[in-house]
């Protein structure tokens, strides 16, 4: 099987998806420059082959097959690659007992492939687990990017008739759009840490979302890549406190925290866009507009690079992330309730309420980093502060 | 209320707070919000990527403050040729000092490649035991060399060539010197695969006895007992067993010709230097080997190791000491010296090292795993100068302990680390049956994935099913996940070297021998996991 030629970050469209399809339908219908990336981005398809005959299913020995599996290599057709993608994922939840039934599952959609997928599996296996969906979508306040992707989540929510509901950061958050936020935090040199903070207010609004519709279960559509890349980022920032927590598949309710599971965690993303694919799914696949400037781009394009050097990189980083050691000190102490707002927190104040706190202060770091200098300020400070150096954070801070 | 903007670095803006300062200024001017504070504070420049003092010609060394700085360490910290020179012996000294790990008059074998770092290491032994006897090294060193040219394809005269300098430089260190070929992995025992028992591991009253009694016995044998010995090294160095012979030297090309990918070559060949420096240090009675790996290139071995599927295993590859293989310990005193350091070390100060091409020699940087690590560390080094270190300091977090609920189980046949595959784990379970599927002999359909793999697989099902028949899944099955990925790219185990595949042979039959006898055996019964049991 030929190399995967992607471009940066995940893959833009359906053209860069191996599917062994006539070359002449499909490239005729793209202009120039797509025509060349599809062209390149294609391996030798064994259809070509004289001598050999075209490769039947290997699963129903009936149809011919339409696809190759990228981890195994094994021919499929579309339905049976469809069946099988949907009982890996059922076999990793009942696995896992990560849905038992009669849960009411919120599920986290941004109207992406990998939520869409989700909604649409979960959809599928539903009757089975007998569980109940609902779809709750985060509103970032990202002008240009999240409008248009929350109308894709309308139009799933509407021909799946599952109902929706929508949260926004600005009623959650006293106002503070992402927008709002990246323009706080455009310091002077340093690139701008909206990601951090996107990250942790999103899943804030995705519990408060699940509490207003009763949900009993968290599910999102993280996929394998995204736990390897995970893995390789937090050991390049030494984050050792989420490398102590992460690995599993999921969290279990913590202190009043909902459980929280990746049912899609040992599906490659390869295989979630080839799902899209042959069912059809709409979904919207542009990046977001803040996501040149995240630490994670850099451990996206070292696993992309991992994978063509070698096809089972994926799944040996989950295999090493899932088995590492850390030191009892590394780990995160034992969680507590915020002072604030009362939800799941290690600290004092949980990461949402400190990031929001330094936002209205108008020290947007306050919270981002080692040290969490003056978190435990009230206020403006009336004392001077103690006179020490700020120690320079030796963590790459974005 | 808010006074002046002070520039905290690196960056950072912050009002100052009025009790900070006099409001008036020092010229006792009425200040209004928005001008500069005149206090020292203010003066500081406006980005953090201008130097906080101004880079003037008379600059000092920020340790000593008298000398001129020669080289630049880190960010912004200049160091004249003394004080560096001081510090980079201090952290090699402190690093074995701190570990009690070497004990006084012990062996130790010093793993040299000729390159940079393991020169430099060999040369700050030699400099620690030319000392004055109060801060002199206490142990008794040897150098090892690996000729790896047959591995990376160079031609005999290249390769007689290289050797004759390195037993000149060798000659030159007075240290008992071995020159090994790497062909002689076809003439090792089985016995180098074997982990020996390892000896009760010293505590702190165990190393502070030895230190007094050994400075009792040099008090005793006084300052000529010590010359004699250290002469009677330079007389007597071990002559290499001869040239290797045309025969092991072809089958040793023709194994490494037949791996398909580079990162499994280096793997390889890693794995054979390791077994070889061991069995050396076996058989002249070292117990300690020491190896050059700087901060960089263990920084870059962790996440190679996270990217090959070794993660349970990283404390022992990327750690001071690797105790793994039982009775020879595996030290790495380099461990806080980057690269730069290294390098500028051997410039300054005219170590000489001995630069031999080696396996990824010229390769592109996607040829290998390891190639790919090397270049996107340094890269990201670049561009956050702290990456390195703080992949180091994470490292150190790691401990050294299997997996909660794990006894102690089976090793690997290759790195003779403790198992970590098991059924009970999904991602790897589930993994290894979608991408074992195509090398099975009886086709598993998709739907069933969810019933029990085939015992192929290497996770055991029915015992006894293909383990006889196959002997590529006998190996497999005693490999870690690690090794087994590698080996996964050699697609005929016969070339491997004799040792390894009659060690692996011995272990099976071995467990099914356990396995028949086992309702019979009272008590615990070691190694449940890893041979079969359904």
């Amino acid at each position: 099987m030929g190399t995967w030629e992607l471009s940066a970050g995940r893959p833009q469209s359906l053209l860069e998806v191996v599917v062994l399809l006539p070359a002449s339908a499909l490239s005729r219908s793209l202009d120039l420059p797509a025509w060349v990336l599809f062209r390149r981005s294609r391996p030798l398809p064994p259809l070509q082959d004289p001598t050999m005959p075209a490769p039947q299913c290997a699963s129903c020995h009936k149809a011919r097959a339409a696809l190759r599996r990228p981890r195994s290599g094994q021919a499929l057709c579309g339905a049976c690659f469809c069946a099988a993608f949907e009982a890996e994922v059922l076999h990793t939840v009942v696995a896992g007992r990560l849905l038992p039934p009669g849960a009411v599952v919120a599920v986290g959609a941004s109207g992406g492939k990998d939520s869409t997928v989700l909604a649409h599996v979960l959809r599928e296996l539903a009757p089975r687990l007998g569980i109940s969906l609902h779809l709750v979508a985060v509103d970032e306040g990202i002008g240009g990017y999240r409008d248009a992707a929350l109308a894709a989540v309308r139009r799933q929510a509407a021909r799946w008739e599952l109902p929706l509901t929508v949260v926004a950061y600005a009623d959650l958050f006293g106002g503070w759009t992402m927008d709002a936020v990246a323009r706080s935090t455009a310091g002077s040199g340093r690139s701008r840490a909206c990601c951090t903070f996107c990250g942790v207010l999103r899943r804030r609004a995705l519990e408060e979302g699940a509490r207003l519709v009763g949900a009993t279960h968290v599910v999102t559509g993280h996929n394998a890549d995204d736990m390897a890349e995970t893995v390789l980022m937090n050991f390049l920032r030494g984050d050792a406190g989420r490398l102590a927590r992460g690995g599993g598949l999921g969290s279990p309710g913590e202190g009043g925290a909902l459980p929280r599971c990746r049912p899609l965690q040992l599906a490659s993303q390869k295989e979630v866009v080839l799902y899209a694919h042959f069912r059809r799914l709409d979904y919207f696949s542009e990046e977001c507009v803040y996501a040149p400037e995240a630490f994670r781009g850099h451990a996206r394009d070292l696993l992309k690079m991992l994978e063509a050097a070698r096809p089972s990189a994926v799944l040996d980083l989950v295999h090493s992330a899932e088995r590492l050691a850390l030191a009892p000190t590394a780990r995160p102490p034992p969680p507590g309730a915020c002072s604030r707002c009362g939800a799941l927190a290690s600290r004092a104040l949980c990461q949402a309420c400190a990031l929001l706190d330094g936002l209205n202060r108008g020290r947007p770091r306050l919270a981002i980093g080692k040290g969490r200098r003056g978190l435990d300020e009230e206020g403006p400070p009336r004392e001077p502060q103690p006179s020490r150096p700020p120690t320079s954070e030796p963590v790459p801070d974005f | 209320m808010l006074c002046c903007r002070k520039l905290t670095p690196p960056g950072l803006l912050e009002w100052c707070s009025p009790s900070e300062q006099d409001v008036q200024g020092p010229q006792r001017l009425p200040l209004t919000p928005g001008d500069f504070c005149l206090w020292s504070h203010a003066r500081l420049p406006l980005s953090d990527t201008e130097p906080a003092e101004a880079r003037t010609g008379d600059q000092k060394c920020v340790k000593c403050k008298e000398g001129l700085p020669v080289v630049v360490i880190r960010a912004g910290d200049a160091f004249c040729r003394d004080c560096f020179k001081a510090l980079y012996v201090h952290k090699f000294r402190a690093m074995l000092g701190k570990s009690r790990l070497i004990f006084p008059g012990e062996k130790v074998l010093l793993a040299w490649s000729g390159g940079p770092s393991s020169s430099s290491m060999v040369w700050q032994v030699l400099e620690g035991l030319s000392r004055d006897s109060a801060k002199r090294l206490r142990f008794v060193p040897g150098v090892v060399y690996i000729d790896e040219g047959a591995a990376c394809g160079q031609s005999p005269e290249d390769r007689a060539r290289t050797l004759a300098e390195v037993k000149l430089a060798l000659q030159t260190t007075g240290f008992p010197w071995h020159a090994v070929a790497l062909e002689e992995v076809f003439s090792l025992p089985p016995s180098a695969l074997r982990c020996s028992a390892q000896e009760a591991a010293g505590t702190e009253g165990a190393y502070k006895a030895a230190v007094d009694s050994f400075l009792q016995q040099q008090h005793a044998l006084g300052t000529n007992g010590v010359e004699r010995q250290s002469q009677h090294c330079a007389q007597d160095p071990q002559s290499p067993a001869g040239p290797p012979t045309t025969a092991q030297t072809q089958a040793l090309s023709r194994l490494f010709d037949s791996v398909k990918t580079l990162t499994a070559k280096e793997e390889l060949l890693q794995t054979l230097r390791t077994h070889l420096i061991l069995h050396v240090a076996r058989n002249h009675g070292y117990s300690k080997v020491m190896t050059g790996d700087s901060c960089t290139r263990l920084a870059i071995k962790l996440m190679t190791s996270l990217a090959l599927g070794r993660g349970a295993f990283l404390a022992w590859d990327t750690g001071f000491s690797d105790e793994r293989h039982g009775d020879v310990v595996v030290v790495r005193p380099m461990r806080e010296h980057t690269l730069k350091e290294v390098a500028f070390y051997n410039r300054l100060f005219a170590v000489p090292s001995i630069c031999t091409p080696a396996l990824d020699t010229k390769a592109p940087e996607k040829a290998s795993i390891h190639r790919l690590m090397e270049a996107f560390i340094l890269r990201l080094q670049a561009q956050f100068p702290s990456t390195v270190s703080t992949v180091y300091r994470t490292s150190e977090k790691l401990v050294k302990a299997p997996r909660a609920g794990c006894a102690a189980g089976p090793r690997c046949l290759l790195c003779m680390c403790t198992l970590d595959v098991d059924t009970a784990d999904s991602a790897t379970a589930f993994g290894a049956q979608t991408s074992h599927l195509p090398q099975m002999q009886t086709p598993v359909t998709q739907a069933r994935a969810a019933a029990g793999p085939c015992c192929c697989a290497g996770m055991g099902g029915a015992p006894g099913c293909c383990k006889r028949e196959d002997p590529r899944a006998q190996v497999m099955e005693q490999l870690c996940y690690g090794c087994r990925v590698n080996m996964k790219d050699l697609p005929s185990l016969e070339l491997l070297p004799p040792y390894i595949l009659s060690e692996a042979q011995l272990r099976s039959q071995r467990a099914t021998a356990e396995q028949e006898i086992r309702e019979y055996l009272l008590g615990d019964s070691e190694d449940e996991a890893g041979t079969g049991e359904s």
